[in-house]
């Protein structure tokens, strides 16, 4: 379960933006194709936040959906995983336009 | 403190943030920890606005600025890496002993082997003569590049063609950590099935080399080689296959060739 590193970066992260100041919320965005598990993220907040400026903050996460475009026809499409081929034409050579992101966005501080 | 990544010296793969967290903090222990709070802080700031502190930071720009500083070694020094991820099982230390055994003599290698506990494949690793550091990360499922970074102090970089890594045996969470790599190679053996590649995307989509491994077993399985690579394509549509066995050696040469190729690239400045 890497997310455990994940929310340990996500602390620090914080706590380095917070500059001392307790935070309430904390904003983050995780692709579809980011290989990361909300729910596990939840599950480690809780865990490793105890103890540092983030004790007690609420975590959001915005789900950023998977967008690819066709490298053959160009056209731009939703995906949920990368093995998905143009619905508009068949093919699997796409490029992933969002869905890859892992990243704090903003915090709520005191 | 440590010159390269800037930890310090009690340090290994997590940042203790120490107590200076300033009266803000003293809340904290007003609350029983190891519990659920049941109830949201509001109360406390009464009259206090809160602020919105725009962060937009990636979560992985630490790891990815250690492996950006392990990449510009290995690019100074000449050496071509690999980070080997697969499955348990897969045959990963089978064909590292094959490949520094075959190879011994023509190019210098060295191994940094990730497991969580034991130093079984390092010993295995050791008895072929290369050089060796086991990494256990206890309960951690992969490789970092902080890890890496330590690893390197046992090696003689200087005199290094190549440095193989084998990561944790895992086809989820290696896939997210740069270590500074050039390639990621995916191990996958013909005993798995061929849909892995569409099961654990993020790995053969962040890989470019696949080892179709234990192929000496094909005809006992029921294996579809080529729907395998069909899938893996399907992934990544630009992933480079070699079909080998570890143990008859069938298939080694190309996967060989591709090594030297690749080191002579990275020596000559750039892979």
């Amino acid at each position: 379960m890497h997310e455990l590193s994940i929310v340990q970066g996500v602390v620090e992260i914080c706590e380095s933006a917070a500059a001392g100041k307790r935070v309430l919320a904390v904003v983050m965005e995780i692709g579809v194709l980011s290989n990361v598990m909300p729910d596990a993220v939840e599950f480690c907040f809780e865990a490793c936040t105890k103890e540092t400026l983030l004790d007690g903050a609420r975590l959001v996460i915005d789900r950023v959906p998977g967008r690819a475009k066709c490298r053959k026809c160009a056209a731009e499409f939703t995906v949920k995983a990368y093995y998905e081929k143009c619905p508009a034409c068949g093919e699997y050579k796409v490029d992933i336009l969002s869905g890859e992101e892992l990243r704090v966005k903003e915090l709520e501080v005191e | 403190m440590c010159t390269t990544c800037g930890c310090g010296p009690e340090e290994n793969n997590h940042h203790d943030h120490g107590h200076d967290h300033g009266p803000a903090h003293s809340h904290t222990h007003d609350h029983v920890h190891g519990h659920k709070h049941e109830h949201k802080h509001d109360h406390h700031h009464a009259g206090t606005a809160s602020k919105t502190i725009s962060v937009e930071t990636d979560v992985l720009a630490k790891n990815n600025r250690l492996a950006a500083g392990n990449r510009a070694l290995f690019d100074q020094k000449g050496v071509f890496v690999l980070n080997l991820v697969s499955s348990p099982g897969s045959g990963k230390t089978t064909i590292l002993e094959r490949t520094l055994r075959d190879l011994n003599g023509k190019l210098s290698f060295a191994v940094i082997e990730g497991d969580q506990q034991t130093d079984n494949d390092a010993v295995r690793i050791a008895a072929t003569g290369v050089p060796v550091k086991q990494v256990n990360t206890g309960a951690g499922c992969h490789l970092d590049a902080h890890m890496v970074c330590h690893a390197l102090d046992n090696f003689d970089v200087d005199n290094l063609d190549i440095l193989m890594i084998e990561n944790v045996g895992n086809l989820v969470c290696p896939a997210t950590f740069d270590l500074g790599e050039n390639h990621k190679v995916v191990v996958l053996s013909v005993t798995e099935g061929e849909d892995k590649p569409l099961k654990y995307p993020s790995m053969f989509h962040n890989a470019d080399i696949m080892l179709l491994n234990k192929i000496d077993l094909l005809p006992h399985l029921d294996f579809d080689v080529e729907k395998c690579k069909e899938f893996a394509r399907r992934v990544n549509p630009g992933i480079r296959i070699f079909d080998v066995s570890s143990k008859s050696g069938e298939g080694m040469d190309a996967w060989y060739e591709w090594l030297a190729a690749g080191t002579r690239k990275q020596s000559d400045g750039g892979a």
